[in-house]
């Protein structure tokens, strides 16, 4: 809401010398919070001056211009700006004459832009000034020629200020107004706020117009709501009022054009500009109908589902039945509260008008206008709740304005209809505000916070009845009245006191075992990224799937961008773009992280609830385990990309490209950090190097998969041929992790190493090897190591050869080497029976 | 042997003398002072010329070997009368003694010049050499916001989660916006496809205020702590997908001054002891009173200010309600705060971009420290 200064004064007391940045201090107090200043941007001197006599003169560009002598000082008195009485000015527009009145801006003039003035030799003349267009003035669109005061009914003595004359040296305030204070967005409602917030006097200026009575001949209205929204009617308040023989080409008045423009309305005609107005200072929408166009009267009802309307935008509208329309004895004419019809829209002959003032039902409105994409001025205002009272004043308000501003005369009366139901009292019993608030208000502040709002207050035992004002909506229980009382008294009187919050448990496993394993990988040279989760149908399809199985996805309904609608699957292709974009940067070696959500809806599962419970009440237990049920799978991975080199060049250092090897590693730190066993298996994934690609299990269970990326997909995403990738569910890691180690002792005897050389056909994997060789060699086997896998000459083709190294001990005496040896030969036995290993001597 | 030194002149003739003789002319040795000390004095003198380990050795082996001249005088003892093997005795041992003590001392002289010069020889530029660790970095956000969680544990709070596509009744509806409500409209919410599953991205984290007071035990101190998401465009200061924090406490006889004093706890904790809380009034459907927060940020860049960062109030009675909670007997507050905001603010980052793009650089200014 945009508040300009002149307009507040006239409904509270501004102390003169108010600045905009004083009233905002003021207004956040009571919860108006600042957003912006408007002003003109105008700087002076800019005079009303007059045309003596003007030459025109064709120009070789085919324009004519008017070489002018305009007079901007009173006879014998020098110019605003120290120059001449008389000066020649250059002026392209050709709409004025001689004898005119316009607006002169002079050297040193500044107009918005910042365009500044200065005389300077134009079209062979030197021009010592400008005469100004609405446009230039910033009060208007209109570029057909200057300003002439004589249009806006205006006539002032030549050299006087045209900013104050014109109302440019206003300025605005704008406000956010919060969806509860719908009575914010008036002058009128921004003027008691002010007043909440310094003391000052309030005039409401619903006080300072009678009334529009209700008249037997009033125009005929019919509200004929068949079908109310949930409860409610359509329609609890219509007011009408009928002014005659109009003269609608009437200009409206400068200081109406600057007020709307500064809050941020253009000015259309005299007539619409009324209402505008009107609305603004009490916030009260207002429409006008042409009364010659109208047939009939005027009958109020929801729209059948599917009739057409066609709105003053001249669009065509497919109405639903939830619709609220104004119709005459032809049919629609408005969509209530949102948009009229072109048909009975006040134009620029019409002489009769009606002038109504509804009050709507605001869900009914709300609906429509998201409904028709139709957000206006005046269905904001219905959405949040009007003053139900005053639709008799405001007519009367409009008729008033037309009266003076375009002739005519009023009918003396109008028609009303008012059937708001009367406000329900809320009973606030003692104490009850300062139980939420945390100060010990006295009952005379809250009468006083209150009354001052305009609630009207009676004692009743204990407490006090409170029947809120008609304009404040919002207020429906205790602790809204509550914090009215605080936000009068003050917010800063509520002190600050710490409460003690009984012992916690610090955080979970989970979350201690997640920061952990973020830790230890920025702790080895990793680096966490935060990658959106939208993802591309292919994307999901080729990362969110081992074996290339069809799989579901979760799909926005409003994606931001149309290409990525979906949510991740997998953390990968968003590591990948920010691989990409770093060597985009020139870095071109990357190791980056991601702990993050990846959504996996099951195939063929619908997810979600049709119905949803009511808000104020606890649903039962099922209803909750049903909602708890519609949410699709949303697990926590684990994502590591490494690209370029591991260890770059250095001195005495070579470079040490990545490979599958920096990806098993951070599989193998994530287990350090989990306390996770995991498995590392050969494995295969659709995105995944063939023969590059580790399966990584937790007892049995597939947790994730760790390798190269296929080359060819890597290249694709315009990364080079080696991508180590890692994707773990972290959350399955970590439930599946030990959650606290039993210890054994460290036996103190000496140990025993001895190395196994076996050779076994090269399909065999070292890791099965390993473990037969560990269960075999039994208990006395502290420590395996996998020191060497060879394979050529001495070695028989299809075979390799391994060699371990074993590390024995016993818990209670020195081993002696037979011992070893002995333990040693029992596992290379198991590994030959398990795996076809022979001792290599 | 070429580095042995010379002889002294004079002690040359009587130890090849001595060594010839043991050679060529395998005659007894008798036992005398003389012979003695002369052995004596041509090993020291051949100890204090040996200029390394392995000339020491070499003279070790010549002057107290098994065939050394000491040697064979002390094998002579056995054919000594025994009027006499006391005395000589003394004689050669004394002797052998005075030679290995000799020995050790030039031994130790030798090892510690020889390990000087080997650690001169293995200096390095320790600015010219390599690292085969890089550096890495956690997103200052992911700090931030652990920093955030680990004041509130502080305090006993506990830190809950909750689902990224949420249910609309836990994003809304539980949260007392009604169906129609204008703030409903104004949250900017991605809906899940189809829109008549009532299925959100979240908007905020408040829904994990519902989950938690469903699930827990009164009274309650939670801190919930999640990416949010908003229909928002990408700009400098907006992004659709952003980090938060919301806090719940419901107790009996909280007030809004324990909302008070917990935000001023807070930001004391996170931007220094001079910062404060201030409290403006607003709206929001799920608090009554509500309030916008300001805190005075002492060190800001530009001048020590009031910054605007996040809302809160007392939890509305409605809420309360949808997760089965008397509202006549216990009451609560609620705040949420933005992390981003809150690492610009606190970090002086301009510019909200940087915070998802993924350039390494951007993390690595802070390393593991925000």
């Amino acid at each position: 809401m945009r508040v300009p200064l002149s307009w507040l004064a006239e409904y509270v007391e501004l102390v003169p010398g108010t600045t905009p940045e004083d009233v905002h201090a003021a207004l956040v107090k009571v919860g108006l919070e600042e957003e912006d200043v408007h002003t003109f941007e105008l700087q002076g001197p800019i005079v009303v001056g007059e045309v003596l006599e003007f030459v025109e003169e064709p120009q070789t560009n085919g324009k004519t211009i008017r070489w002018c002598r305009v007079r901007v000082a009173p006879d014998g008195e020098r110019a605003a700006d120290g120059g001449d009485a008389v000066r020649g000015i250059v002026c392209g527009a050709r709409n004025f004459f001689v004898g005119d009145k316009v607006v002169v801006t002079l050297p040193g003039a500044v107009l918005p832009g910042p365009f500044p003035i200065a005389a300077r030799k134009t079209y062979g003349h030197v021009s010592d000034g400008m005469i100004a267009s609405a446009r230039e003035l910033g009060l208007g669109d209109e570029h057909d020629g200057i300003l002439r005061l004589a249009a806006l009914g205006l006539d002032a003595p030549v050299g006087s200020d045209a900013i104050s004359l014109l109302g440019l040296d206003d300025a605005a305030i704008e406000i956010n107004v919060t969806p509860d204070r719908g009575y914010a967005f008036s002058i009128r409602g921004v003027a008691r706020e002010y007043a909440h917030a310094t003391g000052a006097v309030f005039r409401d200026p619903v006080e300072q117009t009678p009334a529009t009575d209700a008249s037997a001949d009033g125009f005929s209205v019919v509200i004929d709501d068949r079908a109310p929204l949930r409860g409610k009617l359509a329609s609890n308040a219509f007011a009408t009022r009928i002014v005659r023989n109009l003269d609608a080409s009437k200009p409206t008045p400068a200081w109406m054009i600057a007020r709307l423009k500064l809050a941020g309305i253009r000015s259309l005609s005299v007539l619409v500009d009324i209402t505008n107005y009107v609305m603004l200072e009490l916030g009260q929408p207002i429409h006008g109908y042409d009364l010659d166009a109208l047939r009939g009267g005027i009958v109020v009802r929801r729209a059948e589902q599917g009739e057409r309307f066609t709105t003053l935008d001249g669009k065509e509208r497919t109405l639903h039945a939830e619709d609220i329309v104004v119709t005459d004895d032809r049919g629609p004419i408005g969509l209530a509260g949102v948009m009229g019809g072109a048909e009975t829209e006040m134009g620029d002959t019409t002489a009769n008008v009606l002038i109504e003032a509804a009050h709507w039902d605001p869900v009914s409105i709300a609906r429509t206008a998201r409904r028709h994409k139709l957000p206006s001025e005046a269905a904001k205002r219905y959405e949040r709740g009007i003053d139900p009272t005053i639709g008799a004043v405001a007519v009367a308000r409009v008729a008033q304005l037309m009266v003076d501003l375009a002739g005519g005369t009023a009918d003396t009366g109008g028609s009303l209809i008012q059937t708001t139901p009367a406000r329900d009292a809320i009973v606030l019993p003692d104490g009850f505000v300062s139980r939420i608030i945390g100060v010990a208000y006295t009952n005379d502040e809250v009468h006083d916070a209150l009354a001052e709002i305009g609630g009207v207050l009676t004692r009743v035992d204990g407490g006090f009845s409170v029947t809120p004002p008609a304009w404040r909506p919002d207020l429906t229980g205790r602790e809204e009245l509550a914090e009215e009382v605080a936000r009068l008294v003050g917010y800063h009187r509520i002190p600050s006191v710490l409460p003690v919050a009984p012992p916690g448990r610090g955080l979970t496993r989970s979350q201690r075992l997640r920061r952990q394993t973020a830790d230890v990988l920025a702790g080895s040279g990793s680096t966490e990224v935060l990658s959106f989760p939208f993802a591309t149908e292919s994307e999901n399809a080729r990362f969110g799937s081992a074996d290339g199985s069809p799989v579901a996805s979760v799909r926005l309904a409003n994606a931001l961008d149309q290409s990525t609608p979906y949510l991740r699957r997998s953390l990968l292709p968003g590591l990948m773009a920010a691989a990409k974009r770093n060597r985009s940067r020139g870095l071109v070696d990357v190791d980056l992280f991601e702990l993050g959500l990846v959504f996996l809806p099951e195939p063929g599962r619908a997810y979600g609830s049709a119905e949803l419970p009511v808000g104020d009440a606890k649903p039962s237990d099922e209803t909750l385990a049903a909602l708890d049920a519609g949410i699709p799978p949303q697990p926590r991975h684990l994502g590591v990309l490494l690209v370029g080199e591991r260890i770059a060049k250095q001195p005495g250092q070579p470079a040490e490209p990545v490979g599958i090897v920096d990806a098993l590693d951070a599989v193998r730190r994530v287990a350090l950090a989990t306390g996770a066993e995991l498995e590392i298996v050969q494995g295969a994934h659709q995105a995944l190097h063939p023969g590059r690609t580790a399966e990584l299990r937790i007892g049995g269970r597939v947790v994730g998969f760790a390798g190269e990326l296929l080359p060819a997909l890597a290249e694709e995403h315009d990364l080079p041929r080696v991508v180590a990738v890692a994707e773990l569910d972290l959350d399955a890691v970590i439930a599946a992790a030990d959650p606290a180690v039993e210890a054994s002792p460290t036996g103190t005897f000496p140990a025993a190493t001895q190395d196994l050389s076996v050779l076994v056909d090269v399909g065999v994997p070292a890791a099965e090897v390993a473990a037969a060789v560990r269960e075999g060699a039994g208990e006395l086997l502290e420590h395996l190591g996998l020191v060497d896998d060879y394979r050529g000459q001495g070695v028989p083709a299809g075979s390799k050869s391994l060699t371990f190294a074993l590390r024995f001990r016993a818990a209670d005496r020195t081993l002696t080497a037979a011992e070893a040896s002995e333990a040693k030969l029992a596992g290379a036995a198991l590994a030959a029976e398990r795996t076809g290993a022979s001792i290599r001597d | 042997m070429a580095a042995s030194p010379n002889p002294a002149p004079g002690q040359h003739d009587r130890g090849s003398a001595g060594r010839l003789d043991s050679i060529f002319v395998p005659e007894p040795l008798e036992i005398t002072e003389s012979a003695v000390g002369s052995a004596v004095d041509a090993a020291l003198a051949a100890i204090a010329s040996a200029g390394d380990s392995a000339a020491l050795k070499s003279v070790r082996t010549e002057h107290t070997g098994e065939k050394s001249t000491l040697a064979l005088l002390n094998a002579e003892l056995r054919n000594v009368p025994g009027d006499q093997k006391a005395a000589l005795g003394k004689l050669v041992g004394g002797a052998r003694g005075r030679v290995n003590q000799a020995f050790a001392a030039r031994e130790s002289e030798i090892v510690e010049a020889e390990a000087a010069a080997q650690l001169a020889a293995e200096a390095v530029d320790v600015t010219a050499l390599p690292s085969r660790v890089t550096a890495g970095a956690r997103h200052p956000l992911a700090l931030l916001q652990d920093r955030v969680c680990d004041v509130f544990t502080g305090m006993g709070w506990e830190i809950a989660e909750g689902p990224e596509v949420e249910s609309e009744w836990f994003n809304f509806d539980a949260l007392n916006f009604d169906a129609d409500h204008p703030a409903r409209a104004m949250q900017d919410t991605f809906f899940v496809d189809p829109p008549e599953a009532h299925l959100v991205m979240r908007t905020h984290t408040s829904p994990v205020q519902i989950r938690s007071m469903l699930e827990r035990e009164l009274p309650l101190y939670v801190l919930a702590p999640g990416r949010v998401y908003r229909t928002d465009e990408f700009d400098a200061t907006h992004l659709p997908v952003f980090m938060q924090f919301e806090g719940v406490a419901v107790d009996k006889g909280l007030t809004m001054a324990h909302l008070k004093g917990t935000l001023d706890h807070f930001v004391k904790a996170i931007f220094g002891d001079e910062a404060k809380i201030r409290l403006r009034p607003s709206f929001f459907p799920f608090t009554e009173p509500s309030a916008e927060l300001d805190f005075w940020h002492p060190t800001f860049k530009g001048g020590a200010r009031w910054i605007e960062w996040g809302g809160c109030g007392m939890m509305h009675p409605n809420v309360l309600k949808a997760a089965g909670i008397d509202p006549e007997v216990y009451t609560g507050f609620a705040f949420g705060m933005g992390v981003e905001r809150g690492l610009m603010l606190r970090n002086d980052v301009q510019d909200m971009r940087e915070m998802v793009e993924g350039d390494v650089r951007f993390s690595q200014q802070f390393g593991m420290v925000v």
